[in-house]
């Protein structure tokens, strides 16, 4: 049963990957990426992480691809169509997933997988949250607070650059 | 009080015993779906009824009273029109994304329904984050509304698609901030757990103020993601004649029509969940003649008397209040819910950790 549904998901994953990189609709592109991170979060529902699958619905469903199709929307007309990939581009661009590909190939056919008799660990959301304040050993604030002033860095710069000055 | 699990059990040894493990699982899920569809068919014409005649009785009209014993069969009438009206494709539409943009929305709330507590024991997927996982799938939904006002390529629809996304996006905040209240509270996302937290009293009044000024709140931000008047500049129809689904026709359009009372029925659901008890009866701390007497009110019932009074508030707002311009909304959301909010979470935060609430 669940090596049924990781086959879909894989598949779905793998198609739309394919699709989103090959459309030449910039919208329907969008479109393709969200099948594949709605397919990558029911990978992690599979996994029975729930925080994590929810985090990526949220973050990556409900957020970028949101953000995305709210900028095409604002900027593309719907004949408009991308221009066809020059000779030269593709050739690279091929050379350059093949060796991607050979690369991810060559390390996981290196590692070697043990497989455990152990159930899962469970997880708790309130371990999550702790471990994300916590300054001791494998504490996450620091790069908690560096990402916050990041965000806070981004969130200036976009409203200074949609402000409207006086003496324009 | 009766425990609905007692049936599901029941049900789930029936079938273990007359198939194998894997067949008792799919079939399971085959009558879980069933169920849920039904429910969500019976429950939309019975809200579409209940509204139409709510406005009516706000407008001092009679409403639906033809079809039917008082207009009962109208929304059947309706319904079964619109399955049989003409597929309209516009001539320059992207097709497949135009096709797509229903299925989306209605993907999503399906999605979420699914996780909704009806009663002690009848719920289909008490998964450990519940109140995030029903706010993650349902920021899905507005995908759909935005593909399908592009989609279309007409302009009104392009508008109305763009008003709301900026809306639901930002509404979307303030919902979770306020639900978040509730979740310091009770210490858990699993809304069994977050209903159990209840069992000496609803949180709307174990939390003072602060809870009640996020139960306000939620409503208006629920109010707002749902689309709905006075905050449903997604179609305004008196200015976008129909909004972002201007170009849908018949059973496209009753999918956007469908979507829009399950996501206020989930909407009104949630928030009787969290802030109201869910299927918990009315317990007042530790008078148990009075516990007791309650108790022998099924689950289901209490329920659905608590979302359907959240409904009735819902719609209430809808038929009393004039609609917003789109940058009054932002500016509501953005300069007054958002730092109330924030303050009131920290507030809840600070009663938490003193202990203070009952």
């Amino acid at each position: 049963m669940e090596r049924i549904v990781f086959y879909i998901l894989a598949l779905a994953i793998v198609l739309f990957s394919v699709l989103t990189v090959t459309s030449r609709n910039i919208l329907r592109a969008a479109i393709y990426l969200l099948f594949v991170l709605m397919a990558t979060a029911g990978l992690y529902f599979l996994l029975n992480y729930n925080f994590l699958a929810a985090v990526q619905l949220t973050v990556y469903s409900g957020g970028v691809v949101v953000l995305i199709v709210f900028a095409v929307l604002l900027t593309v007309k719907i004949d408009h169509k991308l221009p066809p990939v020059g000779n030269l581009k593709a050739i690279v661009s091929m050379v350059l997933v093949a060796m991607g590909v050979g690369t991810v190939v060559w390390a996981v056919a290196g590692f070697n997988f043990t497989p455990t008799a152990q159930p899962a660990t469970g997880y708790d959301v309130k371990a999550i949250g702790t471990s994300l304040l916590s300054y001791g050993n494998y504490g996450y604030v620091l790069p908690f607070e560096v990402i916050s002033v990041l965000l806070l860095a981004a969130m200036v710069g976009a409203i200074m650059i949609a402000k409207r000055y006086k003496n324009d | 009080m009766y425990n609905f699990s007692a049936l599901t059990q029941s049900i789930h040894q029936y079938l273990s015993e007359a198939m194998s493990p894997l067949g008792a699982k799919i079939t399971e899920m085959a009558i879980i779906g069933l169920v849920l569809i039904a429910f969500v068919a019976l429950s939309v014409m019975g809200l579409v009824y209940i509204e139409r005649k709510v406005a009516a009785f706000f407008q001092l009209r009679v409403g639906p009273n033809r079809v039917g014993k008082w207009g009962l069969l109208q929304t059947l009438a309706d319904f079964l029109k619109l399955l049989m009206k003409e597929h309209i494709m516009a001539r320059n539409a992207d097709k497949f994304l135009f096709n797509l943009a229903p299925f989306l929305i209605v993907t999503a709330a399906f999605l979420a329904i699914g996780a909704v507590p009806f009663g002690l024991g009848l719920q289909a997927f008490d998964i450990n984050i519940g109140v995030f996982y029903i706010s993650a799938v349902s920021s899905i939904g507005v995908l759909g509304i935005l593909i399908g006002g592009w989609a279309g390529n007409n302009k009104y629809s392009l508008i109305g698609a763009l008003r709301s996304g900026a809306q639901v996006i930002s509404y979307e905040i303030s919902a979770i901030l306020s639900l978040l209240t509730i979740v310091v509270l009770a210490g858990d996302l699993q809304l069994s757990a977050i209903i159990e937290s209840q069992r000496d009293g609803w949180w709307v009044f174990k939390g003072h103020i602060p809870v009640l000024i996020s139960f306000v709140i939620f409503l208006i931000a629920g109010t707002a993601e749902t689309n709905r008047g006075p905050f449903d500049m997604a179609e305004a129809e008196s200015e976008l004649t129909a909004g972002f689904h201007t170009e849908y026709s018949g059973i496209k359009f009753a999918m956007f029509f469908l979507a829009e009372y399950v996501n206020l029925f989930i909407i009104a659901a949630v928030g009787a969940t969290v802030f109201l008890g869910g299927w918990m009866p009315l317990h007042i701390g530790h008078w148990q003649a009075f516990n007791h007497i309650m108790d022998y009110i099924p689950s289901i019932v209490w329920f659905f008397l608590k979302t359907g009074g959240i409904i009735g508030i819902i719609m209430w707002f809808k038929w009393t209040f004039p609609r917003l311009r789109i940058d009054q909304l932002l500016v509501l959301e953005w300069k007054y819910l958002l730092p109330i909010n924030l303050v009131n979470l920290l507030v809840v935060a600070f009663i938490t950790l003193m202990g203070w609430h009952f």
